[in-house]
């Protein structure tokens, strides 16, 4: 008798300890993730604000008006100490992590003198330009640097938290690539420091406009539902489904969508007149038969289609067999960048993939554009004489407190890299620098080509 | 293996190779009939890269991709030889330019195959302008490497890929994989606009005052994403949650300008309720 007391007493332990001890565990779990997502927090923001960092400072160096350099510098500035925060963040208090510290912290000690500093009275020396040079080449190297090490990082799925275990056992064995990123990226600083992205400038207003001009009665749902199997190119319309936007919507809209085996659409159409605001289709994309140059031909004749009038290409680009395109509205050989449409098209039968025209009906007006009050050659004398400006044209962009200024856009070269530069027509103020970029070094198959074949054979 | 063996190795694995293929010899033609326009990519770009740099236009990295570097090299190229100044490398100019210039195919897929940095001008020994990567350090792997490497290298034809890949202007890779993670733990279930609109929100969230200005600190803010939260994050992401990040990059926002989007049946908090809806994609209702 006393025996089964006993065990059934030991029984309910052993059940409660169990129990008691996966609570735990599901608790550790919890803590564990959080721990492990504020580190990988602050590392890719660590690596996306070397990013920027380094834009800024290229950026820079490609500024001409003391008016856009100051508060340049303090933009600079304010981004070495985040990085540096970042930086702090990190389980790194084993490593060796000092110098790329430093380094940061002379980039903002130089830009923070420069930014208080009157650049009218004094403007900056040689010796200050190729400072900054030296700076934006550093930063560059050590960007590139990181954003491998956040590549393996991202690739091989790795953990932070193990990277503090490998630090704290001090265990030479493991191989860890975090590590050894990060003393690679030590190393590089030695011996010497550091970027915000302008969000991409088509499209984006401050300001929101407020789909002034969209043409065209009311449509309802039957003739929404017509019209968007004109536009979305199906056939049967059983399996179109029609549904209205609710009362946050800033534009009454239908959306209507489709789904025809593995490939299916879906588009936004206002309700005032039935215009076609986005429209994707997702399937998948074969072998690329036409080049991106025939895709460009097909988008300009969706854009015919759609009743688009007078837009010009703005830039084209490929991604893997899909090419997007990008388009301003040219009103008199001038470019309103707000008004602006993407069309995406496949590059295996040239089909319509997407399209997104939202910004071109937010903003779209015919504008009253005025006469420029300088010439190009007095527009040109106020850019930097280091950049070798190659193409003119004039635009219309939104300025800094989103309202719409008539420009001279020169777009230059500076070293290897390449400027979009923006001179305000009536005032010469430089109201804008851009840096382009747009192409990155593969890091996946730079790693996969060295890396892995040296494992393979270890 | 001392670095003679290795050459001489080589050598003749080039040597064969040579012999085998000057039995079927095949017509060079200098590029595809495609016009090339600034945004490419592949063997075309390639080709057009190593050709503008052999006459000196082009200083930058043959990678594959048409970025500005290649589009500046283009119309200098253009604007020297007389040929309309358009920055497109259509029939005139591509026959100019093989005209012009030579193209060793086997030399340049070669370098590209083998990760080595290299410069193809012309009047310069070409083995002077190459040098292996710098990552590799253990000689063992590497010989085993190499001669599989030369092996392929003799035959012009085999494909390569380009070096570099087009990002969105603003954006790394790493930043479109970070969001891909996000969008996949979020919404793998959702219909494809479903994941567009999610990146979106993303998106949106960066460009609002009242959040994180970067992808990072939008993903990673504490109990702003559950996926984030509970770990989901750091499942695989397919290629479809890579291809609605990219169209979200790109301009597309099906959400409507959302700053939220919550699971009806799932929600547990009321605030999120009384947000203005905009609309409903999938199992997710976006508002403001």
């Amino acid at each position: 008798m006393l025996r089964w007391i006993l065990i059934g007493v030991l029984a309910v332990g052993v059940a409660g300890t169990a129990f008691w001890g996966y609570q735990e565990h599901q608790e550790k779990n919890a803590i564990l993730i959080q721990a492990e997502n504020n580190y990988q927090r602050a590392f890719h923001e660590l690596s996306y604000h070397m990013d920027i960092l380094h834009d800024k400072i290229g950026t820079a160096l490609a500024m001409n008006s003391k008016e856009s350099l100051s508060p340049q510098m303090i933009e600079i500035w304010r981004l070495t100490s985040e990085a540096v925060s970042n930086v702090g963040q990190l389980p790194l208090t084993l490593m060796p992590f000092n110098k790329t510290e430093e380094f940061l912290s002379n980039i903002g000690d130089f830009t923070y003198r420069t930014a208080v500093r009157d650049l009218n009275q004094k403007p900056l020396s040689d010796k200050e330009m190729s400072t900054l040079e030296s700076l934006y080449e550093q930063s560059g190297e050590l960007k590139n640097e990181l954003r491998k090490v956040q590549n393996t990082v991202l690739d091989e799925d790795l953990r932070w938290m193990d990277v503090q275990l490998a630090l704290a056992t001090q265990d030479e064995q493991t191989d860890n690539t975090i590590v050894d990123g990060f003393k690679t990226v030590e190393k590089k600083v030695e011996g010497y420091a550091e970027s915000n992205v302008d969000s991409a400038l088509t499209g984006t207003s401050s300001k929101e406009h407020k789909y002034e001009n969209l043409s065209g009665e009311k449509i309802n749902k039957k003739e929404a539902k017509k019209k968007g199997k004109e536009l979305l190119n199906v056939n049967g319309s059983d399996n179109l489904t029609v549904t209205e936007s609710g009362k946050g919507a800033n534009l009454p809209i239908y959306s209507i969508s489709y789904q025809n085996g593995d490939e299916n659409g879906y588009m936004d159409m206002s309700k005032q007149g039935g215009h076609p605001l986005t429209l994707l289709i997702n399937r998948d994309v074969k072998e690329k038969n036409i080049s991106l140059n025939e895709g460009l031909e097909k988008a300009k004749e969706y854009l015919e289609k759609y009743d688009f009038d007078q837009m010009a290409l703005f830039q084209s680009n490929q991604f893997d067999n899909v090419g997007v395109y990008s388009f301003l509205y040219n009103q008199d050989g001038t470019r309103v960048y707000s008004d602006a449409i993407e069309v995406k098209v496949a590059l295996d039968n040239g089909d319509l993939l997407g399209l997104t025209a939202r910004n071109y009906f937010m903003n779209h007006k015919e504008r009253d554009i005025p006469e420029p009050e300088l010439s190009s050659e007095e527009a040109r004398e106020k850019v930097n004489p280091d950049v070798t400006i190659n193409e003119e044209h004039m635009a219309v962009i939104d300025n800094d407190v989103g309202e719409e200024v008539l420009v001279y856009e020169f777009l230059g070269v500076l070293g290897n890299e390449t400027y979009r530069i923006f001179i305000n027509a009536m005032d010469g103020t430089e109201e804008k620098v851009e840096k382009l970029d747009g192409t990155e070094i593969n890091f996946a198959s730079n790693f996969k080509g060295s890396i892995m074949p040296s494992l393979f054979y270890i | 293996m001392t670095y003679k063996k290795l050459f001489l190795f080589m050598m003749m694995c080039f040597l064969v190779m040579g012999l085998h293929s000057s039995y079927t010899p095949k017509p060079v033609n200098a590029f595809t009939s495609q016009v090339i326009q600034q945004g490419a990519t592949g063997e075309d770009v390639i080709e057009l890269q190593a050709r503008l740099q052999y006459n000196g236009f082009y200083k930058g990295k043959i990678d594959g991709v048409f970025g500005w570097g290649t589009y500046w090299a283009l119309r200098n190229f253009q604007e020297e030889f007389g040929l309309e100044v358009d920055g497109f490398a259509g029939p005139k100019t591509k026959k100019k330019l093989a005209d012009a210039t030579k193209y060793d195919a086997g030399f340049v897929k070669e370098q590209i195959r083998k990760g080595n940095e290299f410069t193809y001008y012309g009047g310069v020994d070409k083995s002077k302008q190459s040098k292996p990567p710098k990552q590799q350090s253990n000689t063992g792997g590497n010989a085993k490497n190499n001669q599989t490497g030369t092996n392929k290298a003799a035959d012009n034809n085999v494909n390569v890929e380009p070096t570099a890949v087009n990002v969105p202007q603003g954006y790394s890779q790493n930043d479109i994989q970070l969001m891909a993670n996000a969008v996949h733990g979020e919404s793998r279930g959702e219909p494809y606009v479903g994941q567009v609109a999610v990146a979106a929100v993303i998106l949106n969230r960066v460009e609002s005052p009242t959040f994180p200005n970067t992808v990072s600190g939008v993903i990673f803010e504490p109990r702003a994403f559950t996926a984030v939260a509970d770990g989901q994050i750091w499942l695989e992401p397919n290629e479809t949650s890579r291809k609605a990040v990219l169209d979200a990059i790109n301009g597309w926002d099906p959400s409507g300008n959302a700053l939220y989007y919550f699971n009806p049946n799932t929600a547990t908090s009321d605030w999120i309720w009384t947000r203005p809806q905009i609309k409903k994609i999938g199992k997710h209702i976006y508002a403001k």
